[in-house]
Order: C-alpha cells, then sequence, then structure tokens
C-alpha cells in the first residue's frame, strides 16, 4: 500500500488539508491555462495515481534547464519532488554517487519499466564512439538508449536535447545530436528553450500527470499549450511595433519609452515561446521588457541565425522577406499594413491588424 | 609504486582501487578514481574531466558582440559570470569604456549570481555530505527547536515546525518512494551530526529551495531571465526611466523596490540561516580536518566586482586580486593575464594534441586538437571503461599553471589572499569564526574551511548587494540615467586587427577568456575557467592538481560508500561543462562521424 500512494495519500500524510489540496488543483488548472472546471478532474487523477517515478538524464549540457527547474514557482519545486513526482535519478540533485548512483537507475529500469518517464537535458555526441560525454565509464548515448527503452514517455528539456542548442552549432565539433534522432520508438515531448521557462517544465509534467497523457503537440513535437503562438503576437511592446515606434539603438529614447526592438535584432516575431505570455521566475520579467531583443532561444538553429543584432529582414528568414522596418518605420500606417499583407508569410500579422482595425472602427 | 610529486604529494597506487563515475551533485559530468591503503586511507587520487563540447571553435567567424551570449552557454550554474566576463573582454579588446550604473548593475547581478550560487551549493549540492536525512527522523522536535533557537532569530524555529516537518519527512520514507534521497548513505559513521541539527538542517535544505528562486529575480529585472539573463557590450541592455513616459516599461522605481525587497531578504536569510547553521555543523567536524591539498601552498584570485568602471586594477576591485605559492602568506603576488609566462596550459596528461606536447601555451597563442586514447594500463575498452591509467592521457581537462605552478581557485583562495593581504573585510569574518570554534589558523585550509569561506563570503556578497544598490540609487538621484555606450558599438569603428583579455572571479574561482577579432569577426576565443584549474589532471613535470591534492591522506569509513570523496570535491563546487569545452579553432573536425 505504501509504495502505491496517490498524490492524494502523500499530501494527506505530510499533513497537507483537503483545502490546500483543492487551492493547489485550482492553481495547478489555471497555470495550465485551463479553467476552473478542470479543477476536479486534476483533484480526482491525483487521488487515484501514484508518484510517477522520473529519470532525469544529463548530456552535453550546461545543467541551465535543471536550475530553471528548481526555479518553478507554481508548482513549488519542493512540491514537485516531494509529493507529486519521485525523480529517482538525477546526477545534479541526488544523495547518491558512483556505484550506489548507477543501482538507482537500474532498479527503476527493472521495477518500473515501461511506467517512468524519461527527461532528457543535454544531448549525446556521436563522434568519438561518443566519448565526448562519458557516464559510468560508458557513452553517454549507450545509457540514453538504455533508459528510454524503459520509458513510458521521453521529455526533451531544452534547446539541447529538442534542438542541439549551442554544441550542435556551426562546426558542431562532437557532433552533438538532438534526442529525437537516436530515440525512434517513443514518444517525445520537445520543450526547447534556453532554458525553457520554469513554470512550463513543471507545467508539462504536471499536466501529464494528471491527465495521465502527453499534452497535444505541434507537428514539431511541442506542447501547443505553451508554443503555439509567437512572443511577438502577445508581446505587450506589440502596439509600437503597429504604430513604428521603434528603438534605434541602446539607450535612447526609445529605448528608454519600451518601444519595440525590432530594430535592434529582436527574434520575437519568428520564434514559437510563452516568454511574453508566461514571463520569467514567477511572472516578473521576459528578455524584451527588460531591454534586450529575444535571441529565438527555443528555435532550432537560433545559434547560426545571427549575428543577434542584426535585424531579421536583414537576414535569411521567411519573415518579412520582401518588407523590412524601416518601410514599417515610415509611420503610415495604412502602407505598412499593405506592404505586409502583401506577404503571406506575415498571415498572422494580418490578423491582428484586422483585429485591431475593426476595434479603431467600432 | 610510491612516487614523489615535484609538488611535495607522496603518490602510492599499489592498494585497493575505487572508482567512482558518476560523481553526482556537481554541473557536468566527473570521475574519480582513488587508491586505499590496508588503513582505507587515499593514497592516489585521480580526477578525470568526462565531457567535452568544443566551444571556442563554434565561436570562430562569429560578432564579437555575440559572444557572451555562446560562452554563457558554458554554464547554467554560474550562470552569467562567463557572459560578464565575454562583454568584458569583448570591451578590452575594442577599447570600449562601459558608464557608471552599467558597471554597478553587473556588480549587483554577479554578487546576485554569488549569493543564489553559494547558497544553493551548501544546502542542495553539498549539505548531504555532512547531512543525515534519515537520522532526522529520530530527532526531538522541541530539542530541535532549542537548538535553532540557540543560533539564530530566524522564525520558523519553533517545535511545531519541526514536529510537522518531521511527519512529513517520515511518511515520505514510508511511502518507499525515496526518489532523490534513494540509495544515500544515511547511517554512515562518518555523518557526526545529532539528530537534531539534522533535522534542523533538512528543514533548512527545503525553505533554501524555496527561496532559491527569488534571489535570482534580481535577473530578471536587469537581464529579463534566469537561467542566463541577457547582457550587452558597452553596458547593459536594461535602460533607467525612473519618472518619464514609458517609465513602466524600462528600470523604474517599482522594479528598483523589487530589488530591493530581494536584497533585504537574501541577507536575511543569508546571515540568520545560512551562516548559523555552517557554524554549527562545522562544530560537530571539527575533528575532520582533511582535504586541504592545495590550499596550505598555492592559491590564485584575478579579483573582481570593480569600484570604479572601466578599472580592473587590483585597487579598484573589491574581491582580492593576487597569487601565494609554497605557502608564503607574506607575499602575494601580481598576477597578468597578458603575460605569456604566467598563465599556461598543459595537455601531457589530456585528451589533446599540441605541436610540443609537454610545453605549456598562453591562451592567446591556444591550440587543441582533441585526441581520445587510453593508456596501456587503463582497464577495460574504450568505450567501457573500468579504471583510467593516469600515467597516460586521462582527462578532458587540460592544466593550467600559473608560473609553472598548480594552483586552487575560488573562495578559500580568495579570502586566504583577502587574509593575507590584510584586508579587514576578508581577514576579520575569518579571524572571528576561527575564535568562535577555537580552531588555528592552519584549519582554514581543509575541506571545511573551503565550505566555510564560501559561506562567509555569501554574507560578504549579501551587503555589497546593498552596497550597490544604494550606489545605483545615488547615482541615478544625482541625474545619471546612462546604461550603455554606443560610440564603438558599429563594427565599421573598430580595429582591423585587436585582442583583449577579460577576467571575473566566478563562484568557483578565477575565470578569463582571452579574444583575438579580426575584420570584425572572432579569429580565436579561449576561455580558462576555475574548474580547469582545480580539477585538471597531472601536468608534464608531474605535479597534481587541486582535487587530486585534496583527496590524499583522507581515511574513508567505508571504501564501498564514498561519502568522504563526495565531501571534498563537493567543496571545490564543481562545473564541469565549465572546464571542458576548449578546442582551438583550427581544431579539425573529428572523422569518425557516425550516423546511428
Amino acid at each position: 500500500m505504501a509504495s502505491n500512494a496517490s498524490f492524494y495519500d502523500v499530501f494527506r500524510q505530510q499533513g497537507i488539508s483537503r483545502r490546500s489540496f483543492n487551492k493547489f488543483c485550482s492553481i495547478t488548472a489555471a497555470s495550465l491555462g485551463l479553467g476552473p472546471a478542470f479543477a476536479p478532474r486534476i483533484a480526482h487523477a491525483m487521488e487515484t495515481k501514484r508518484r510517477t517515478p522520473v529519470i532525469w538524464l544529463n548530456g552535453l549540457e550546461c545543467t541551465c534547464c535543471s536550475e530553471s527547474f528548481i526555479r518553478s514557482s507554481h508548482p513549488l519545486v519542493s512540491d514537485m519532488v516531494l509529493s507529486m513526482l519521485s525523480l529517482d535519478y538525477s546526477e545534479v540533485l541526488m544523495a547518491a554517487a558512483g556505484h550506489q548512483a548507477e543501482a538507482a537507475l537500474q532498479e527503476t529500469l527493472r521495477d518500473n519499466y515501461g511506467e517512468y518517464i524519461l527527461a532528457v537535458e543535454g544531448n549525446p555526441p556521436l563522434n568519438e564512439d561518443g566519448m565526448f560525454c562519458i557516464v559510468g565509464g560508458r557513452p553517454f548515448i549507450e545509457q540514453l538508449q538504455e533508459m528510454a527503452a524503459g520509458a513510458k514517455a521521453v521529455i526533451a528539456w531544452g534547446s539541447c536535447a529538442s534542438n542541439g542548442c549551442v554544441q550542435a552549432a556551426k562546426p558542431n565539433p562532437t557532433q552533438a545530436t538532438p534526442i529525437h534522432k537516436v530515440i525512434r520508438d517513443k514518444p517525445i515531448i520537445k520543450i526547447p528553450g534556453c532554458p525553457p521557462i520554469a513554470e512550463v517544465m513543471t507545467g508539462v509534467v504536471t499536466y501529464m500527470l494528471t491527465f495521465g497523457e502527453i499534452p497535444p503537440l505541434d507537428r514539431l513535437g511541442r506542447p501547443k499549450m505553451f508554443y503555439g503562438q509567437r512572443i511577438h503576437d502577445k508581446c505587450y511592446r506589440r502596439p509600437h511595433f503597429d504604430a513604428g515606434q521603434f528603438a534605434e539603438a541602446w539607450d535612447d529614447e526609445g529605448s528608454r519609452k519600451g518601444y519595440c526592438l525590432y530594430k535592434m535584432g529582436c527574434r520575437g516575431p519568428t520564434t514559437y515561446n510563452a516568454c511574453s505570455t508566461v514571463r520569467w521566475n514567477d511572472g516578473v520579467s521576459f528578455p524584451i521588457q527588460s531591454g534586450h531583443g529575444c535571441i529565438g532561444c527555443s528555435e532550432e538553429n537560433f545559434w547560426d541565425n545571427g549575428p543577434f543584432y542584426e535585424r531579421l529582414a536583414k537576414i535569411n528568414t521567411p519573415f518579412f522577406a520582401e518588407s523590412d522596418a524601416d518601410r514599417i518605420g515610415l509611420g503610415a500606417v495604412a502602407v505598412v499594413g499593405t506592404a505586409i499583407a502583401a506577404h503571406t508569410a506575415a498571415s498572422a500579422l494580418q490578423r491582428a491588424r484586422s483585429i485591431s482595425n475593426a476595434a479603431k472602427s467600432e | 609504486m610510491i612516487t614523489e610529486t615535484p609538488n611535495g604529494f607522496s603518490l602510492d597506487d599499489s592498494g585497493q582501487r575505487i572508482v567512482v563515475d558518476p560523481v553526482t551533485r556537481i554541473e557536468g559530468h566527473l570521475r574519480i578514481e582513488v587508491n586505499i591503503d590496508e588503513n582505507n586511507v587515499i593514497r592516489n587520487a585521480v580526477s578525470t574531466g568526462t565531457m567535452w563540447r568544443g566551444l571556442e571553435v563554434i565561436l570562430k567567424g562569429r560578432d564579437p558582440r555575440d559572444a557572451w551570449a555562446f560562452t554563457q552557454r558554458i554554464c547554467g550554474v554560474c550562470t552569467g559570470t562567463h557572459a560578464l566576463t565575454s562583454v568584458r573582454t569583448v570591451e578590452d579588446a575594442l577599447n570600449i569604456q562601459i558608464p557608471e550604473n552599467a558597471n554597478t548593475i553587473r556588480n549587483i547581478m554577479q554578487l546576485a549570481l554569488y549569493v543564489h550560487d553559494h547558497l544553493v551549493h551548501f544546502y542542495h549540492l553539498h549539505a548531504l555530505d555532512w547531512v543525515d536525512v534519515v537520522s532526522a527522523l529520530s530527532a526531538d522536535p522541541k530539542a530541535t527547536s532549542e537548538l535553532a533557537q540557540s543560533i539564530s532569530d530566524w522564525p520558523k524555529s519553533s517545535p511545531g515546525y519541526f514536529r510537522d516537518l518531521q511527519t512529513r519527512l517520515k511518511k515520505f520514507v514510508e511511502s518507499g518512494q525515496l526518489g532523490l534521497f534513494r540509495n544515500g548513505y544515511w547511517g554512515n559513521p562518518a555523518y557526526k551530526l545529532p539528530p537534531e541539527a539534522n533535522l534542523m538542517a533538512v528543514a533548512h535544505y527545503l525553505e533554501a529551495l524555496d527561496f532559491q528562486k527569488e534571489i535570482v529575480k534580481i535577473h530578471t529585472v536587469f537581464g529579463g531571465k534566469n537561467p542566463h539573463p541577457n547582457w550587452l557590450v558597452g553596458g547593459v541592455p536594461c535602460p533607467i526611466n525612473i519618472a518619464d513616459t514609458g517609465a513602466v516599461g524600462a528600470i523604474n522605481i517599482e522594479r528598483l523596490n523589487l530589488v530591493k525587497r530581494i536584497i533585504d531578504e537574501s541577507k536575511q536569510f543569508v546571515e540568520q540561516v545560512y551562516l548559523p547553521d555552517l557554524m554549527a555543523i562545522a562544530s560537530f567536524y571539527k575533528d575532520w580536518t582533511y582535504g586541504g591539498g592545495l590550499s596550505s601552498s598555492n592559491v590564485l584570485s584575478y579579483g573582481d566586482i570593480p569600484e570604479y568602471a572601466n578599472d580592473y586594477s587590483a585597487s579598484s576591485l573589491l574581491l582580492p586580486r593576487g597569487a601565494i605559492i609554497n605557502g608564503n602568506l607574506n607575499e602575494v603576488h601580481d598576477v597578468d593575464l597578458r603575460n605569456p609566462e604566467e598563465i599556461q596550459e598543459f595537455v601531457t596528461h589530456s585528451w589533446y594534441n599540441y605541436p610540443n606536447q609537454d610545453a605549456g601555451l598562453h591562451p592567446w597563442d591556444g591550440v587543441t586538437d582533441p585526441h581520445f586514447e587510453l593508456g596501456p594500463n587503463s582497464k577495460g575498452t574504450k568505450t567501457n571503461i573500468e579504471s583510467i591509467d593516469e600515467g597516460a592521457r586521462y582527462s578532458w581537462i587540460k592544466s593550467p599553471r600559473w608560473n609553472g605552478n598548480a594552483m586552487e581557485v575560488g573562495p578559500l583562495a580568495r579570502y586566504i589572499i583577502g587574509y593575507a593581504s590584510n584586508n579587514p573585510e576578508f581577514k576579520e569574518p575569518v579571524e572571528k569564526v576561527l575564535t568562535d570554534l577555537n580552531l588555528p589558523v592552519s584549519a582554514l585550509f581543509s575541506t571545511l574551511g573551503r565550505t566555510a569561506a564560501r559561506g562567509l563570503e555569501c554574507v560578504w556578497a549579501a551587503e555589497k548587494l546593498q552596497y550597490f544598490y544604494n550606489k545605483l540609487i545615488t547615482n541615478i538621484r544625482n541625474g545619471d540615467l546612462v546604461t550603455a555606450n554606443v560610440a564603438l558599438w558599429e563594427p565599421h569603428t573598430w580595429p582591423h586587427d585587436t585582442k583583449g583579455v577579460g577576467f571575473t572571479e566566478a563562484p568557483r574561482g578565477a575565470l578569463g577568456h582571452w579574444i583575438h577579432i579580426k575584420d570584425k569577426r572572432i579569429e580565436n576565443y579561449q576561455a580558462v575557467v576555475p574548474t580547469t584549474w582545480n580539477a585538471g589532471p597531472r601536468d608534464a613535470a608531474g605535479n597534481i592538481g587541486a582535487y587530486e591534492a585534496a583527496l590524499l591522506n583522507t581515511p574513508m569509513a567505508i571504501p564501498e560508500q564514498p561519502l568522504e570523496i563526495l565531501r571534498t570535491i563537493h567543496s571545490f563546487d564543481p562545473c564541469l561543462a565549465c572546464s571542458t569545452h576548449i578546442m582551438s579553432p583550427d581544431g579539425e573536425v573529428l572523422a569518425d562521424v557516425k550516423v546511428r
């Protein structure tokens, strides 16, 4: 019985009241954007499920994903690891090392085969027989594939696991490889970003624990709920973009007034992520709010899509291949509208403009 | 076989070999092997960095203004410190002067990193080497409360608080799903704390886990996110707008109030929780005097936290700068990062080729050509290593040396240099700790000394956060809102061919970046990082590095449980992704590319 305790059992054992539990479920529902009606469903799920074992592996990476994960404010990461999941292997946080750590991994593989979630931070290098990343004397790629075999589902944390990230930037000397290219027979949920937002990470895990299924994914394997829209679509500086008001240099009048950073190289228009809505570190800010353009860290190959301070129109992206901000900056809204509308790649922009025009005409 | 190393250590590899891989509760991938004698005392130690990413070759040909973003991804734990080092390096190469406010905001961000990093290290990466979680189950909550209230004014200290926590912990253990605490070394006789101290420490482990996420919000205000906030060559990207139109989108009074609240809370947590816990724990381990290694002879610090913008001389730096060799505390040597003779890296025992394998190279001339090869006395196969041969190449880390000397870097090095320089900000806290615990100065040179120096430095950093916050407010009040100098932003204003060097003291120790810019692009970029200094392998002459030296002569209570090894290695706060990324701009891409 003890080893099959549900979330709610664990909550109760740990002295958490029914009321706090319900409140937790409501907050979880809200943070997932599901609305209050889902709270009872979350509560029901948590009352009947055992804590799911999670194996967290680290390949070539910088540990920014683990660091981001522990920054989660809702849920708190202490509640995550004590009450919601059983983090049976994490080289960053676990007490055991060496043989005892490897034993923990093997025990989970044996006792929970087909039941655990595999969370992967970083990626395997394929050059030099994989020995650019060694764990327990063996190449990381072997550990990864061995643990993937028994996983129920795989989470690719961050841009390393999802896209390759910085060590895979040209010329990728170690042949660092995103995990979906070496794990082909398991569902993989990609959570790109360098790192991903803490509450996005815990939100995805909570969704899976609560509903017992992986969240709806887009065609690139990312959860639609967090990666379905561009940062530009929900940016609070968007009205300045539409009005042709841009920062032209660091710390100029436009910068101080919070104008659009498009001309400073902002990648918000081509980056799918939740930064402008969920924001960072309990909603305190996000890059654009703090004066620096988005560098597009959740997009594939963003390191090779620079320089970061070159505006998008000058570099080879589908967005604004024909028009650029200088034309927008003319300030004539009608001209801008036509220029952008003419370009199909900017269809979402057009929709937003129609809405704002409609609002004006009302 | 017994070997005497030139730097004064005796190595004996005849006894039983013990392998620890992976070393956990660190950043990145590290393997440690030791030989123990018949009394279970460590007589030989081998430190192997087991990852390599090659970031510097990736930087070649890129815009130098982007380098901070790439180098920041060297490490997400000490997030920001590589970026800060990088913007300083590029500014040095291009002769860019930054505004006063930018210097102050950068210092605030670096100090916030110190407070966060040291706190998380102590509680979440290091504490379980000293604290037995299972023992906490048998603590008396009332006695725990008395203990807590005797050492601190921290309000969460009632018997009921500790009883609730103990109940929660008990149920967690009884659930049979131990998660992070699974297979720990609970009950090992090397644990010395009474149950009540263990329970108090476990409570603070959880409180610190919840609190640490607050500290980083300082980075979020100024840099937009954490980990990996944004930086800018020539200043900082966040403009200041206190009272004018659009102030809500910049650094304004509401943002500054948020920063102030976090600084106040951080100071309180560090002074009322971290430092008292550290002192309490240390008082039970006074007899555990091992782990000194190089610290009593050779230590190095570049210094950091410039009081004056653009002045990186020792007189401007609030964290001390200098080198001590051969244990002579009466002489603090100056350090010159540009001198080709002073800082050099060696690869005799590393998985890289040099044109002359045994000669050192200054970072501006750095060459790295990866070459993975196990020595003839290693056991196992290329892809299943059972035992390393330290007589041959055995690590992805190079061996940096200062004037030929292996050096220890980090908080203890900084405190020893501050102490030797008679800097009261460092000397007085050290003397107070030694007096309170009734210990001689020699007690500093130990694993616990390293851990204590980090705690003292965390208190220092929280105080300096307040100082620089006030400085920022004063400067703004005097009408200075400038945060960036864009005069040399455009590449056409740059020299055709130029070199630069920049440095910080990362939480883990001395960090330097060297750049060569040619035709507006990065021609060469090299980083020599703290964990390279500390974790590097033997050099051509046979000198051992700081990790290897620190492990020697430590007795192990139960050789199958590497608790003492973890204790000493963790006291350095290892960061392996930092230490092993190095590759030259002309490094060959390896030939054996496979698509599986």
